[in-house]
């Protein structure tokens, strides 16, 4: 029997772009196209088992060795840290981090500055590492209140076009990276499956660059 | 004593089989005490794989802590060898934080430790019994080696800013091309140069063919000496199956500040996480004002839970049943020969709720009864 590669993709329009990819690059399984509620599909002439799980998740299946291979953003990899081989970047989901403010903004350097965000780790490396003293408050949606209400001066968050700013009088100040999807792979699952993984990841460079 | 092996855990087991392999070698064990000064730690923070240490106050006031690293312990009570090495082998709990949930957690670790006057065939013995403990574990695993010196010689060489260092050995440690480019880019880094770093992360494999490939990557620089020594400590490996499980794989990046020479880590198919890790710590025994060398490894015997399924069908192979009107004596016989047939037992007044067993016996009045 054919080892089979385990493969966590992020639920949404994001996975179905990377499976298209996979698909492309010879790993098909044309039951995942199936309508259903199914989250588990595998193909086991070609050796490979998808599934869905949600986008922030990915990173967990993967370090932890359910999944051998997955995409997650680097946004997720950034704020977990995950211990993961980073293979490629994929070059889709593109957006950035960065701070964002209310447009009549102006850092007052002699306060503590207050941070909304979803990222706390994110945030905390990038003020720690321009030596600016902040508080930060975590919240899970909505951050882009956050200054409109008072709660906070800045936010740190995902920004892809900048409409749901400029609709709540918010505007970027600073990009801290650029963001994108990028295929990582469990540290030792890589060792027994390397054949496999390395192949994927030629096929969807070579994909890159056609 | 007889012990009967179907008692033992596989983890229990192991470190019996490891205990002996490395007794063969002639290392001796090192029993040390589970409390340490807290300072031991605070000084050399940056090599503890986890933050957390549990700390607690002394009788006499001193701040002491929980064991969460063994090295340590054994660099503080060595003594400088110019000539020999000491050789011992541990198995101890650590105590560490998990980085899932930041609690605390036992750790049982086994390992080994050389301190001394270390040459290539100490090294060489050292990967040997690397190899060994793996194998004991399971047959199809690999063993990764890289070189410490080697790689932040190269960095260092290479002129790569002081800011840009830990990226990129990060970079390095992630297979991380495309970012490993950017930072070299923007660094200003020759396109020769940049390929020489990505050769670091794409060439990986058998130490026969890996090598070559990196040798002429970064020929004319000094630091190949390092590769060289490698070389010598590989092809100076006795057991040819040994030499089948282990990889070049530059990916294989420890802490610089303590590491700087050979460094290695082990997998086990099956385990998604690093199962030995160790390495060459000059530099840390420096750092702890000894003029020594040191190499030493640890196998984490935590990842090896669930590696073999130890899933019992049944908790007892018989339950006895008795009641007031049972002759002890006789009870107690025959459960004994239940026992000498091999049967684990449980004597009850009534089964208990949710046990599994085989058979269920009851013995009242010196009689028999299957149920």
């Amino acid at each position: 029997m054919k080892t089979m590669l385990n493969v966590a993709l992020p639920k949404g329009r994001l996975g179905e772009k990377v499976y298209a990819m996979f698909e492309k690059a010879g790993f098909e399984c044309p039951s995942i196209k199936e309508n259903s509620r199914k989250l588990i599909f595998e193909n086991e002439e070609v050796g490979v088992r998808y599934f869905w799980v949600k986008p922030s998740d990915v990173a967990i299946y993967v370090e932890r060795g359910a999944a051998d291979v997955g995409v997650a953003g680097k946004d997720i990899l950034l704020e977990y840290e995950p211990d993961v081989y980073e293979l490629l970047d994929l070059d889709i989901g593109k957006c950035r981090m960065a701070v964002a403010a209310m447009e009549n903004f102006r850092d007052d350097t002699h306060r503590t500055l207050r941070v909304a965000t979803k990222f706390t780790n994110i945030a905390r490396q990038y003020y720690l590492s321009k030596g600016r003293d902040i508080d930060i408050i975590h919240l899970n949606g909505s951050i882009e209140i956050a200054p409109i209400l008072g709660l906070s001066d800045v936010i740190v968050d995902i920004v892809e076009t900048g409409t749901t700013l400029k609709e709540n009088q918010l505007q970027v100040f600073e990009t801290i990276v650029p963001i994108s999807a990028r295929l990582i792979a469990n540290k030792a699952n890589y060792k027994f499956k390397e054949e496999q993984i390395e192949k994927i990841v030629a096929e969807i460079a070579a994909q890159g660059k056609a | 004593m007889n012990i009967d092996e179907l008692s033992l855990s596989f983890g229990e087991k192991i470190v019996f089989s490891l205990s002996a392999l490395y007794g063969r070698y002639g290392y001796s064990q090192y029993k040390m005490s589970k409390f340490e000064e807290y300072d031991l730690y605070a000084r050399n923070k940056a090599f503890l794989i986890s933050d957390g240490v549990i700390t607690f106050t002394d009788t006499n006031g001193k701040l002491m802590a929980l064991k969460p690293d063994v090295t340590l312990s054994i660099i503080k009570n060595s003594k400088d060898e110019e000539k020999t090495v000491q050789k011992v082998y541990y198995n101890e709990n650590v105590y560490r934080t998990d980085k899932g949930n930041g609690a605390f957690k036992e750790i049982m670790q086994v390992g080994l430790e050389c301190i001394g006057r270390i040459d290539s065939y100490s090294i060489s013995e050292v990967i040997l019994l690397a190899c060994k403990s793996l194998k004991a574990i399971s047959e199809s695993s690999v063993l990764d080696i890289s070189h410490s010196g080697f790689v932040s010689g190269v960095i260092d060489s290479f002129g790569i800013p002081e800011e840009n260092k830990a990226r990129v050995l990060k970079c390095i440690s992630e297979k991380n091309v495309h970012e490993l480019h950017t930072i070299c880019s923007d660094a200003s880094l020759s396109e020769e140069k940049i390929n020489a770093l990505k050769s670091l992360i794409t060439t990986c494999g058998a130490p026969d063919e890996a090598l070559p490939v990196i040798k002429s990557a970064f020929e004319g620089l000094a630091e190949t000496g390092s590769l060289t020594q490698l070389s010598a400590v590989i092809s100076a490996l006795s057991d040819d199956s040994v030499k089948d499980m282990l990889r070049i794989d530059f990916s294989v990046v420890d802490d610089v500040n303590y590491y700087n020479g050979i460094v290695f880590k082990g997998f086990v198919e099956g385990i998604p996480t690093v199962v030995l890790s160790g390495g060459q710590y000059d530099k840390l025994m420096q750092r702890m004002n000894r003029k020594s060398g040191a190499i030493g490894f640890a196998v984490y015997l935590d990842t090896l839970e669930r590696f073999v399924d130890t899933k019992n069908d049944y908790d007892v192979d018989c339950v006895v049943l008795y009641n007031e009107s049972t002759d002890l004596l006789s009870l107690s016989r025959f459960i004994n020969s239940l026992i000498l047939q091999g049967k684990s037992v449980t004597a009850q007044w009534e089964a208990p709720d949710g046990i599994r067993y085989k058979e269920l016996i009851e013995f009242f009045d010196g009689e028999v009864t299957e149920g």
